[in-house]
């Protein structure tokens, strides 16, 4: 029990804009049963896809178009693609899947669901930049592990999406390119660094999305988008592909509409992979190979017991809800925690005394880190390449020319913490306080099951209003970085609001678990989510922009 | 087997060669620069065994009151079937960038993926050149940048290499003045090769060559403990002949197989403290190992005895072949920062004792072993050294030991016309036709009378040329020695019959004529006759009738 507990403010559960116009994600939805009196919780946008293809309720080629229609109308507001390939590529891709299930073939479990990649991630029909201009135009000549095992199973990528450059911001502001707005505010940002696959989903230019997830780049955006994010184990996925940013903390994470489709995709991608030394051998267990069998996992919220939690203790992280957090932040997260109580958890605060140093040492180890992965973009075999007399020359302008002002800062920060009288008191140190925070974690996570927390301190904020302040750009990490220092797996997911925009802005609530814990964590949000009333995460920019 | 985390693999679905990359300007990578540190990377020189002729002059260039301390750094490229860290081929001399992959040229979001042979070799070499092995050991990067090197690091291992603590036993040839030497290993430590730099003359661009990048590496570090240009020759002959007899190397020194880099200083003799040492680069024989560190000693006493040891600095200086003389590279060494740190996208290299105890229990006789027991043998140390030098010719002389051939006689028929013959035909011991069993025959054939020693020549050469079984020849040829006394009587008869003019000069004196005889009866015997025999019966019948 936590008696510091207070009232929840009904804001915190009610959005403003009740009740939403209808649109292709409400068609879908037609076949699950649905209250009258209040919206109904999230459904999985995969399975409806798989639903409505095999009852042949619609073609691959007619979800795809209303996808288009509904991209065509939000992205020049939120500008969250980098590349859209041809949409004549897209729909060959899906009259051909049409035609397979019109011939009775067996078609993978993500067969025609619209997946977007961020632009850190390798794709081989398609630019990857990594949001820089090092980078522009390039053409990797192979497909990331993750986005293979994706197109495998059946899904179609849409396109790749911004990004701060290189994985390194929270805003997504640091892009060389374009900056992307958040879908519940345009003029806020959707959060960073893969603040495009976010808000792709939330605005739903796609079903899911692929991130990555150094510092929290996962998590982060999607609170800031009221979507769902996952964030999972080091080594669950394969780095494989993936642009390094701090390769010891680098993942590739999920985003959807829903807890049930971020486990899909997450199950869709993970696993041992052997270009990757650093990926598990650990067979995923938290979901079975096949689509029906995930439907146990994911009952619907009719057939829940009273309290299908009960027994489970959920851990509430007393260092981040104090100074520095906003109240309505901390609002929401108290209601969360009431939340628990009700579906039969015990919520109990618990103290990482650690917490506090994650930030100083994720910064020392994700820019020395970053300073060694981008040596290789010296303009000699690949990227842009500034023509000089000299070698080193070459060297500078290529590289002063192609990064971004935050890249070089945090290059430079990582050269000296490197530098030989340096390492002891800067990379060494941070190496240690990472095992203890790892420890710390270890121990929390032995008294509870897992432990929350809010996934920023604060809502989506103004673009332009940190952008000249990277401290407070960097303080705004602290909720999600002590997590990738300890490798373990988060689940963030929409648990409120607080006023903002039009229609409120979306908080996350951060549920962290035991290493390759994803299946508990996949279990208790799902449940979480279809059991949390009168909150329906569907931005505004998607009524709006399809009424009009 | 070893309870690593570390992957071997060799075929890559998906390594599509990335043409549209590398085809950037004619297949090479290119960039324009007038780099200060070219590094010339043609060298094709003759690698010698450590010859003989330099040594007159080495004996009156070392001066009494100076001491030489000399240490070496070797880097031994291993002959894995793939590089190290993903599943290209390496071969020596390939179409520049024929065989690299979006891993080993560094593309963005490309991962290293250790191979367990590296490993493998590493502990090989580590455990034969007696050194203590971490069964707990990482990698690192040491970062600094370089056209040939694609990631701009270079994974290496720094403050925990996977051996350390060892030596390494020489023997000193006979003409070097002999003797026994052990030399200290500071560490082996595994990292991977960079790519080579192509420069073409009176052009101002260089090209990239990345075939050889990421190709495995052991860099073997020795303790400062040699005093001369010979023994750091020796040295590195022994390390060599070790990767050699391992298998984990060609360690071919002109393909850049083996390469030395020595480090040279100068102290009066009694003085403990070092001086300042000089590295020595482009080694590319043992001969030029030995040349130019007698080179280098001798520039180094010269300036000390002028009184000008401050011009005696830290730096790495280049052979010059041509000139037999050392040229300055570059200054200031020692400053370079190359802020290593773990890699972190390999686990860490832990081994289990099995492992290492396994790979211990099958290596196989080591060079300094062969040549103790070749010793014991009784064989002379010239005869030890020779054939010790090459295993293959050490397998060839063993089982021919082994089917009870006497080891002196076949040590000097290997050494004498089998290795006349291979120097003359280019060829290795297992390439040539003579087999271990025939050499044996061959012996005892002779051993046994059943040829003279002069058709036994005749014979090998058939062997060594054409293959084939000593009984085989012999028989083919008609070869087999006359020994029966009435035979050879009836080619002596013939003989004098034929030749009374010369029996008379005998007879009366001129005794001298015995050797015309007996040639005569020799070639009519066509070389068969048993020559004890011959000359017995010959002399018997010269000298009956007088």
């Amino acid at each position: 029990m936590i008696l510091t507990l207070q009232t929840p403010r009904p804001l915190s559960r009610l959005p403003r804009f009740l009740p939403f116009s209808t649109n292709a994600s409400i068609t879908l939805n037609q076949s699950q049963p649905a209250t009258c009196t209040s919206p109904p919780p999230p459904h999985s946008q995969i399975l409806s896809t798989r639903h409505s293809l095999l009852s042949r309720q619609f073609s691959a080629a007619d979800l795809l178009r209303s996808h288009l229609n509904r991209l065509n109308l939000t992205e020049p507001h939120l500008r969250s693609f980098l590349h859209l390939p041809d949409p004549s590529d897209l729909l060959a891709q899906a009259d051909s899947l049409d035609r397979r299930i019109a011939a009775g073939e067996d078609v993978g479990p993500l067969a025609g669901v619209l997946v977007a990649v961020k632009d850190n991630i390798c794709t081989a029909d398609m630019p990857s930049t990594g949001g820089s201009r090092i980078l522009e135009g390039y053409r990797p000549p192979f497909d990331a592990t993750a986005v293979k095992r994706a197109k495998e199973l059946g899904a179609i990528v849409v396109g790749k999406t911004n990004l701060d450059e290189f994985g390194m911001g929270s805003t997504t502001e640091g892009s060389a390119f374009q900056v992307t707005a958040n879908p519940w505010d345009l003029s806020r940002v959707p959060g960073g660094s893969s603040g495009g696959s976010a808000a792709a989903v939330s605005a739903r230019q796609c079903v899911v999305s692929l991130g990555s997830d150094t510092g929290g780049s996962v998590r982060q955006p999607a609170s800031f988008c009221g979507v769902v994010g996952l964030k999972p184990t080091y080594g669950r996925v394969s780095r494989f592909g993936l642009m390094a940013y701090a390769s010891s903390l680098d993942t590739i994470g999920c985003f959807g509409s829903s807890v049930a489709d971020a486990g899909i995709l997450l199950h869709a991608i993970s696993g041992h992979d052997r270009f990757d030394a650093t990926s598990s051998n650990q067979i995923p267990k938290f979901i079975s190979q096949d689509v029906p069998n995930f439907l146990s996992h994911f009952v619907s919220a009719s057939s829940f017991e009273s309290k299908p939690l009960k027994g489970l203790r959920v851990g509430l992280i007393r260092e981040t809800i104090g100074d520095g957090v906003d109240a309505g932040v901390i609002s929401a997260i108290h209601s969360a925690a009431s939340h628990f109580e009700e579906l039969g958890c015990s919520v109990n605060e618990v103290s990482l005394p650690s917490f506090s140093l994650g930030l100083p040492a994720y910064y020392i180890l994700a820019s020395s880190e970053s300073s060694s992965n981008l040596s290789r973009y010296d303009g000699i075999r690949y990227g842009n390449q500034v023509y000089a007399d000299e070698l080193d020359s070459l060297y500078g302008s290529s590289r002063a020319n192609g990064f971004g002002s935050e890249v070089k800062m945090r290059i430079l920060m990582g050269t000296y913490a490197l530098s030989a009288g340096y390492y002891d008191a800067y990379y060494k140190r941070a190496q240690q306080v990472r095992t203890i925070i790892r420890n710390s974690f270890t121990e929390a996570l032995n008294q509870n099951d897992i432990l929350i927390s809010p996934a920023a301190p604060s809502p989506a904020y103004k673009i332009g209003e940190k952008k000249n302040d990277p401290l407070a750009m960097y303080a705004g990490d602290i909720m999600t970085v002590n997590v990738n220092l300890a490798g373990l797996p988060a689940l963030v997911l929409p648990c409120g609001f607080v006023e903002g925009g039009t229609a409120g802005l979306p908080i996350g609530l951060q549920m962290i678990g035991a290493a390759f814990g994803e299946e508990e964590l996949l279990r208790v949000g799902h449940i979480f989510e279809q059991t949390l009333e009168n909150c329906r995460f569907v931005p505004p920019i998607i009524a709006e922009d399809i009424a009009s | 087997m070893a309870s690593t985390i570390f992957r071997s693999f060799q075929v890559h679905s998906f390594m599509l060669y990335p043409t549209s990359l590398i085809t950037r300007r004619n297949g090479v990578f290119r960039f324009t620069t007038k780099s200060s540190q070219s590094q010339t990377e043609t060298q094709q020189r003759q690698q010698t065994k450590v010859s003989q002729s330099t040594q007159s002059k080495k004996l009156d260039k070392i001066p009494k009151d100076y001491e030489a301390v000399i240490g070496i750094e070797t880097h031994v490229q291993l002959s894995t079937l793939t590089k190290a860290f993903c599943g290209c081929p390496y071969n020596y001399g390939s179409h520049p960038n024929s065989t690299i992959c979006p891993i080993c040229m560094g593309l963005p979001g490309s991962l290293p993926v250790l191979n367990s042979k590296v490993i493998e070799f590493a502990v090989k070499l580590g455990l034969a050149l007696n050194c203590n092995l971490a069964l707990n050991s990482k990698f690192d990067r040491k970062q600094y940048f370089y056209p040939d090197l694609p990631k701009g690091y270079q994974i290496s291992q720094f403050d925990v290499p996977i051996a350390t603590s060892g030596f390494l036993d020489v023997d000193i040839p006979v003409e070097f003045g002999g003797g026994h030497r052990r030399f200290g290993i500071t560490r082996v430590h595994m990292e991977e090769d960079a790519g080579k730099l192509l420069h073409t003359e009176g052009e101002n661009y260089s090209q990239v060559d990345l075939n050889r990048a990421g190709v495995p590496l052991l860099e073997i570090v020795s303790e400062p403990d040699m005093r001369t240009g010979i023994e750091a020759a020796e040295y590195a002959a022994e390390i060599q002949r070790l990767v050699r007899y391992l298998g984990v190397s060609n360690g071919n020194m002109q393909e850049g197989s083996l390469r030395c880099d020595v480090n040279v200083s100068i102290r009066p003799i009694g003085q403990s403290k070092f001086g300042t040492k000089v590295e020595i680069k482009n080694l590319n024989s043992f001969s030029s190992v030995n040349r130019a560190i007698d080179y280098e000693i001798a520039r180094q006493v010269q300036l000390h005895r002028e009184g000008q040891e401050d011009r005696i600095v830290q730096e790495t200086r280049l052979w010059e072949e041509g000139a037999q003389k050392t040229i300055t590279m570059r200054k200031k060494e020692g400053l370079a920062d190359y802020r290593y740190f773990p890699e972190p996208d390999l686990p860490a290299v832990i081994l289990s004792q099995e492992y290492v105890d396994d790979i211990q229990s099958s290596l196989p006789e080591l060079p300094e072993i062969k040549r103790r027991r070749y010793e014991n043998m009784g064989l002379s140390m010239q005869d030890v050294l020779f054939l010790a030098n090459d295993n293959n010719v050490a397998d060839f002389f063993d089982a021919t030991v082994a089917k009870g051939a006497d080891a002196k006689l076949v040590a000097n028929w290997i050494m004498s016309d089998i290795a006349a013959f291979m120097k003359n035909e280019k060829l290795t011991i297992n390439e040539i036709k003579l087999t271990p069993d025939e050499l044996f025959e061959l012996i005892a054939s002779i051993k046994d009378g059943v040829i003279s020693g002069k058709i036994g020549k005749e014979i090998l050469f058939e062997l060594l040329s054409k293959g084939g079984t000593v009984k085989g020849i012999i028989a083919e040829k008609d070869l087999v020695q006359i020994v029966d006394p009435a035979e050879i009587e009836k080619i002596v008869d013939k003989v004098i019959a034929d030749n009374p003019k010369q029996l008379e000069q005998y007879r009366s004196g001129k005794t001298k004529l015995q050797g015309y005889f007996a040639g005569q009866v020799m070639k009519l015997s066509k070389g068969k006759a048993n020559p004890g025999l011959l000359n017995k019966i010959l002399l018997e019948k010269l000298n009956s009738k007088s």
